[in-house]
Order: C-alpha cells, then sequence, then structure tokens
C-alpha cells in the first residue's frame, strides 16, 4: 500500500507539473500567433539543411512523432500478418516456429 | 488474369518502383518523402500480386525482413545523433557528413540532392519499412483470400 501512494503522489505531481507547463504555451486556438511558424521558417533551413521545412519538423523537430509513427505501422503488420497467417499446418498441435519470425 | 493485364503491369512496375524511389529520395526537397514514397513502391508489388505475376511470391519472405531492417536503419540514425558533440537523440549530426552532408544554400532555391544529413536517411529508412510492411500486408491478404475459396484458380486471389 505504501508503494501504491508514493506512485499516486508521483503521479499527481507530474499532472501538475505538466498542468504548469501547458499554462505558458500559445494560447488554444489562437492561429495568428506566428511566433512558431517564424521560428521554424527562419530557422529550419540552417538547422537541418533541408529544404522541405515540413520534412524537417517531421523528421528532425518532431523526430519522435515519426518514430512513433513508424512503430505503430510496425505493429500493424505485425497484427495483420499474426491473424492472417498460413493454417495449412493446423493440425500440429506445436506452435509453429514462422509465428515468431513475423 | 489475360496476357493484355499481365504485359501491362509488367511494363509498369519499374516505373512504379523509380517514381516510389524518386519520391524516398526527394523527400527533403520536395512533398512526399519515407511514407508516401513507401506505399508508391508497395503498389508497384500490388501490381504484380493482382495481375497474377508469379515472379513476386518468392520474394515473399523478405518483406518480413525488409521491414524490420527499415525500422532498425531509422533508430540508428535516431541514435546517431548522441555521438555528435553537444548532440542528443534525433540530432541531426550527419548534417555536415557524408553523402547527404552538403550545406544547404540559404533561401529559397531549386535544392540539392546532397543535402540534410539525417533526414534523408531516415526517409531512405522509413522507405524501405513502408514498402516491406505493405507488402506483408498485401501478401498476407492474398493468402487469407487464398485459403477462403480453396477451389478457385491460383491467380485470381489478390
Amino acid at each position: 500500500m505504501k508503494l501504491r501512494t508514493v506512485l499516486s503522489a508521483v503521479a499527481v505531481l507530474l499532472l501538475a507539473a505538466f498542468l504548469a507547463e501547458m499554462a505558458g504555451l500559445v494560447p488554444f486556438g489562437d492561429p495568428p500567433s506566428p511566433a512558431m511558424d517564424e521560428w521554424f521558417l527562419a530557422r529550419a533551413q540552417e538547422e537541418t539543411g533541408a529544404n522541405n521545412v515540413v520534412t524537417s519538423i517531421v523528421f528532425d523537430y518532431r523526430g519522435f512523432d515519426t518514430l512513433g509513427e513508424a512503430c505503430v505501422l510496425f505493429t500493424a503488420v505485425l497484427g495483420v500478418a499474426l491473424a492472417l497467417r498460413k493454417r495449412d499446418r493446423q493440425s500440429e498441435i506445436a506452435p509453429p516456429a514462422d509465428e515468431e519470425e513475423a | 488474369m489475360s496476357k493484355i493485364v499481365k504485359t501491362i503491369a509488367a511494363l509498369l512496375f519499374p516505373a512504379c518502383l523509380v517514381f516510389g524511389a524518386y519520391v524516398v529520395l526527394h523527400g527533403h526537397l520536395t512533398p512526399g518523402g519515407g511514407f508516401q514514397g513507401g506505399a508508391v513502391m508497395a503498389t508497384a508489388a500490388a501490381l504484380l500480386l493482382v495481375a497474377g505475376i508469379p515472379l513476386a511470391s518468392k520474394h515473399e519472405g523478405r518483406y518480413h525482413a525488409l521491414e524490420a531492417l527499415g525500422l532498425g536503419l531509422f533508430l540508428f540514425f535516431a541514435f546517431v545523433g548522441l555521438g555528435a558533440a553537444s548532440g542528443s537523440f534525433f540530432f541531426n549530426a550527419l548534417a555536415s557528413h557524408g553523402f547527404f552532408g552538403q550545406a544547404v544554400a540559404p533561401g529559397p532555391n531549386p535544392g540539392n540532392l546532397h543535402t540534410s544529413g539525417t533526414i534523408a536517411w531516415m526517409n531512405l529508412a522509413v522507405g524501405i519499412e513502408v514498402l516491406g510492411g505493405i507488402s506483408v500486408i498485401l501478401y498476407a491478404l492474398r493468402e487469407a483470400a487464398r485459403g477462403e475459396g480453396d477451389g478457385k484458380a491460383e491467380g485470381d486471389g489478390k
């Protein structure tokens, strides 16, 4: 039970930290505020060396997002391959080895 | 499928691959990138599948490997950023080294293929992953469709 109390306290502290951080963000629904756009447009080329600013954001500034996307794709393919795997050796009780390769 | 479909599919197959490779390799200069170009390249595999050209089924197992290789490469180039001085995860450490390491001209310009460092490499990795992943899905669906109608002809499944 004590561990649970500590974990709850940590969770509450994390939540408070995130909320405090959110107070400093650009106000919600404020598209005219161009600070971030101009920051990227002015610096993307020299910082990332890519002419395509969209790509520089997707693969550099927000690389973690793309890493997540790649993992989502990988997991989705894994699921499809597992769900639709060949069943012609169904009579064998032992799980076939190719399940683990997929 | 008929001979006409097979012939046209065989003609379009290399064009699809080349266009997909173009979209992947120019991801840092033009619209597109790894995800889009990989999907275009996977269309080439779909073309062979739909036309029932048997060449494709031999390489089925390799698409699994391609997918894993792509994700691994992407992670590798993310970790490369840690190697640089004052670097971090996803730091563009290859912006001035290696094949894609030339300095980019500031301001609007038509673009130089040999720029952008890890971004180009990551586009390549993601392109490989998407090509492998979508092809795995396509072949799995084909196998499933073939398993459903056991009496059907071989080339019929998609």
